[in-house]
């Protein structure tokens, strides 16, 4: 038990694979953020719509009108900050929280994708990213070490391996596993892409890459652990991010996932493409190789330290697994479906039209959805109950502030769920303005009609 | 190794970024079980542009009426031009959901048929003698529903009616018409003439799968006027169901009074027609939403999708076939409750087309270009 502690916690590795994930990290993250820009997105997601879906306990984060901005701006600086190992420790803390408040803005833009990059970004901040490689460690020698302590690497491979694999364990379901779904309704129409085209359309085309999917999310973490198999699985997670690519519209993350997993390689690598870095910048590398370990100082910092990364990795294990805490189908109800790396499960769609009855006079109208969402919004905010909620909230004090009287609000919702004929979601006779947002089960919530078996 | 380690991963890189440009020309004989070619064609050449070839001979055969009419402002001179009114505004029923292309840039659909048409502006317009109908302020007094001011508003019968176009202000009165007249001619003219021209072809071999494809653009064209100027323009609004108010003066054709069933039944057949691929005047289908939904084998609780949604056109049909007109049914009624239970019919095909059929094809709805998990 010592042997493995000291192999696995403590013995010195070499600082240059943390150095080269904070490098690669921090130039994607900031890719990202131009990439976000340029494309007009923070308009359209930040600044236009009327109004936000907020994560409970998290209503006070909004947009700040045109200062949002300002906070990309501030995202982008502290993302080149940790790239280069400029102040480390306050840049990651400030991309951290910069990046994890545009996420809680609006949670209509919730993707597994930004989570991770949260989670990621915070497990950072303890970690002794700078000590190689960083202009925090040529500006000031006495912080520059050559090792670190193998924990540091450790917690990345860890984290990615959680990703992966509850991505694989939430693939295990019948509809995934038996009925190919959502990928038969997905796949078909992509057969205007390269090469697969022809095939995409063809059923054990699905049933494969529904297979293969799971089966790879599920061994990929171990293969990549796995000295002799690591080459063969870092191939592997090429063909399966850039397929998913070219499969569907996901943004930076395919890449983002590539680069991390470098992390799993072995130093020389790492020591590769430091050397390629320095010379296209002309950089000594070798003052870097000053044969120091890194050392964390004892003392109540450090502890706390150990304490906030263990807790932190028994949530993450946790945390995907508090569905099991509530009835009725997950994929339906969807309590307890975010933060848990369920990604790319469901073909859900929804339709709601919200009823507003005057309680006074009995007077009643349909809400036009679009006169206060945005389309993006509308779509997300009709089949996830969270979102129903809290738009029927709103609505209830928008038309009460416009004279309206002991307003009590209806829906009409339709979902359909992985290529079912759509039924009914929320029970039609349940006035939500008089229902609560909290973490007990929403038992307004129609019940699925049909079973999913599995995790 | 690593350097074939290192091959792959360019390889694969280089393809994932080409197809960032989804604009890869796919030669449409693969094995797909079905072509989005070959349904665009069905509907370009064998639903709209004869669509609107028909379309365009009616609004000859208005101007023909009309200037009898104007020639001669008789009783039956009035009733002729009213049936031709009449004929071709139930033809515009047929080509109003196709606001793609053509119709699109020019708007055609809120240069045709505005309503409630504005009448205090109409009449300011017309003794001023100075307008230009092109402007988009003036929407609101033109197209059908200014025809149907002229023609059924101005008195309480013929007499009256005619009695108007003979009076001191008759020739600002005919002015204005031509003026309406002269500009949906034009722009109808405009509409026809570019999908024979290219635009055909622009949409027929946008044949792909992204949100730019013509399949995709077109569904939710579709769906959105089914759901905005079908359902909520015809029905809801006049109804009330977004205000709590029943507003009779938003029914289409009010001054007229006793056709706006027969007009939404009109457009209730098209876009069922629409769905089933039906050639437009012949009685043959091709290639639609209903046969790609078979293609795609969307058998759901034991039925097929494409059942589901033609029995709800029916049931909702049937319920609007059974009431009077529309002014009638809101004006005689408090509150109008059969023809609430009629909405509630053509409102249930919205999520039988905008969550099943989009969700089984993968045709995304209001498509919001951002990223997916």
């Amino acid at each position: 038990m010592k042997l493995v502690l000291k192999k696995y916690i403590n013995a010195p590795v070499e600082a240059a694979s943390l150095a080269v994930f904070r490098i690669l990290f921090g130039i994607m993250m900031f890719i990202s953020i131009i990439r976000f820009w340029s494309y007009g997105w923070i308009d359209k997601l930040y600044i236009q719509p009327k109004y936000f879906f907020s994560y409970y306990g998290f209503e006070w984060a909004k947009p700040i009108g045109e200062y949002t901005y300002i906070l990309f701006f501030i995202c982008a600086l502290a993302a080149i900050c940790v790239a280069i190992g400029y102040k480390y420790t306050l840049a990651i803390i400030t991309f951290f929280l910069s990046f994890t408040y545009i996420e809680l803005m609006d949670k209509t833009t919730y993707l597994n994708h930004y989570y991770f990059i949260s989670v990621l970004s915070f497990i950072m901040i303890f970690l002794p990213a700078n000590v190689y490689f960083s202009i925090d460690a040529a500006l000031n020698p006495k912080k520059a070490h050559q090792y670190i302590p193998a924990w540091t690497i450790n917690c990345l491979k860890l984290l990615l391996g959680i990703v992966y694999f509850y991505a694989g364990l939430a693939k295990l379901n019948s509809d995934w596993l038996l009925r190919a779904m959502p990928l038969k309704i997905w796949l078909p129409s992509k057969f205007d892409i390269p090469f697969l085209g022809d095939l995409v359309s063809q059923e054990w085309m699905q049933y494969l890459f529904s297979w293969s999917g799971a089966a790879y999310d599920l061994a990929i973490p171990f293969l990549l652990l796995y000295r002799k198999t690591r080459p063969f699985a870092f191939v592997l997670v090429v063909i399966f991010h850039v397929l998913t690519r070219v499969l569907f519209p996901i943004g930076m993350f395919p890449y983002i996932m590539i680069i991390a997993t470098l992390i799993f390689f072995d130093a020389s690598l790492h020591h590769k493409i430091i050397s390629f870095i320095s010379k296209l910048f002309g950089i000594a590398k070798n003052r870097f190789n000053n044969q120091t370990v890194f050392n964390f100082n004892n003392g109540l910092l450090p502890k706390l330290k150990y304490a906030i990364v263990g807790v932190f990795f028994m949530l993450q294990l946790v945390v995907p697994f508090r569905y099991l805490l509530y009835p009725g189908e997950l994929f339906w109800t969807e309590e307890g479906y975010r933060f848990s790396w369920r990604v790319m499960l469901m073909e859900k769609t929804g339709y709601a039209q919200f009823k507003i009855v005057n309680g006074e006079t009995g007077n009643w109208f349909y809400v036009d959805n679009s006169d206060f969402l945005t389309a993006f919004q509308e779509k997300q905010m009709a089949f996830q109950p969270d979102f129903i909620l809290e738009y029927a909230h709103f609505l209830k004090h928008h038309f009460e502030k416009d004279g309206h009287k002991k307003v009590a609000v209806y829906v009409d919702c339709q979902v359909s769920l992985n290529g079912r004929l759509s039924t009914i979601y929320i029970d039609p006779s349940i006035d939500l303005s008089k229902e609560k947002e909290s973490f007990k089960p929403k038992n307004w919530i129609s019940p699925f009609k049909d079973e999913i078996k599995g995790i | 190794m690593k350097k074939y380690i290192f091959g792959v991963v360019f390889i694969a890189l280089i393809w994932a970024c080409t197809s960032e440009n989804e604009e890869v020309a796919v030669d449409p004989d693969t094995t797909v079980s079905f072509e989005r070619a070959a349904m665009l064609s069905n509907w370009a050449d064998n639903i709209i542009i004869p669509s609107y070839d028909a379309f365009a001979v009616e609004i000859t055969a208005l101007n023909t009426a009309y200037t009898s009419f104007k020639s001669d402002a008789t009783i039956t001179n009035l009733q002729n031009f009213r049936k031709s009114w009449l004929s071709a505004y139930k033809m515009w029923q047929r080509v109003s959901m196709f606001e793609i292309g053509p119709a699109e840039s020019v708007g055609l659909r809120l240069n045709m048929n505005i309503y409630p048409t504005d009448t205090q502006k109409i009449d300011g317009l017309m003794t001023s003698g100075t307008y230009d109908l092109t402007l988009s302020s003036n929407r609101n007094v033109k197209g059908f529903p200014a025809l149907d001011y002229f023609i059924n508003g101005l008195g309480v019968d013929d007499d009256a009616i005619i009695a108007k176009f003979k009076d001191e202000n008759k020739q600002a009165r005919f002015g204005y018409i031509d003026a309406v007249l002269a500009n949906m001619t034009t722009l109808t003219d405009n509409v026809v003439a570019a999908w024979k021209s290219s635009y055909r072809n622009v949409f027929v071999s946008n044949n792909g799968a992204s949100a730019t494809a013509s399949v995709d653009r077109f569904v939710n064209d579709y769906i959105f006027y089914y759901e905005k100027f079908l359902r909520a323009g015809k029905m809801g609004i006049p109804l009330g169901v977004f205000t709590g108010t029943p507003i009779p003066k938003n029914v289409e054709a009010y001054y007229e009074g006793q056709i706006s069933n027969e007009l939404f039944l009109e457009g209730l057949d098209a876009t069922q027609d629409f769905f089933n691929g039906k050639y437009f005047g012949v009685d043959q289908t091709g290639e639609s939403l209903a046969t790609y939904l078979d293609a795609l084998n969307s058998v759901k609780n034991g039925e097929d999708l494409n059942k589901i949604i033609n029995a709800q056109f029916n049931a909702a049909r049937t319920a609007v076939s059974a009431l009077g007109s529309f002014r009638s049914e809101i004006e005689n009624n408090t509150p109008p409750s059969a023809m609430f239970l009629a909405y509630d019919e053509v409102q249930k095909i919205v999520p039988l087309l905008k969550v099943d059929m989009v969700s089984a094809m993968s045709i995304s709805i209001d498509f919001v270009d951002a990223d997916g998990d």
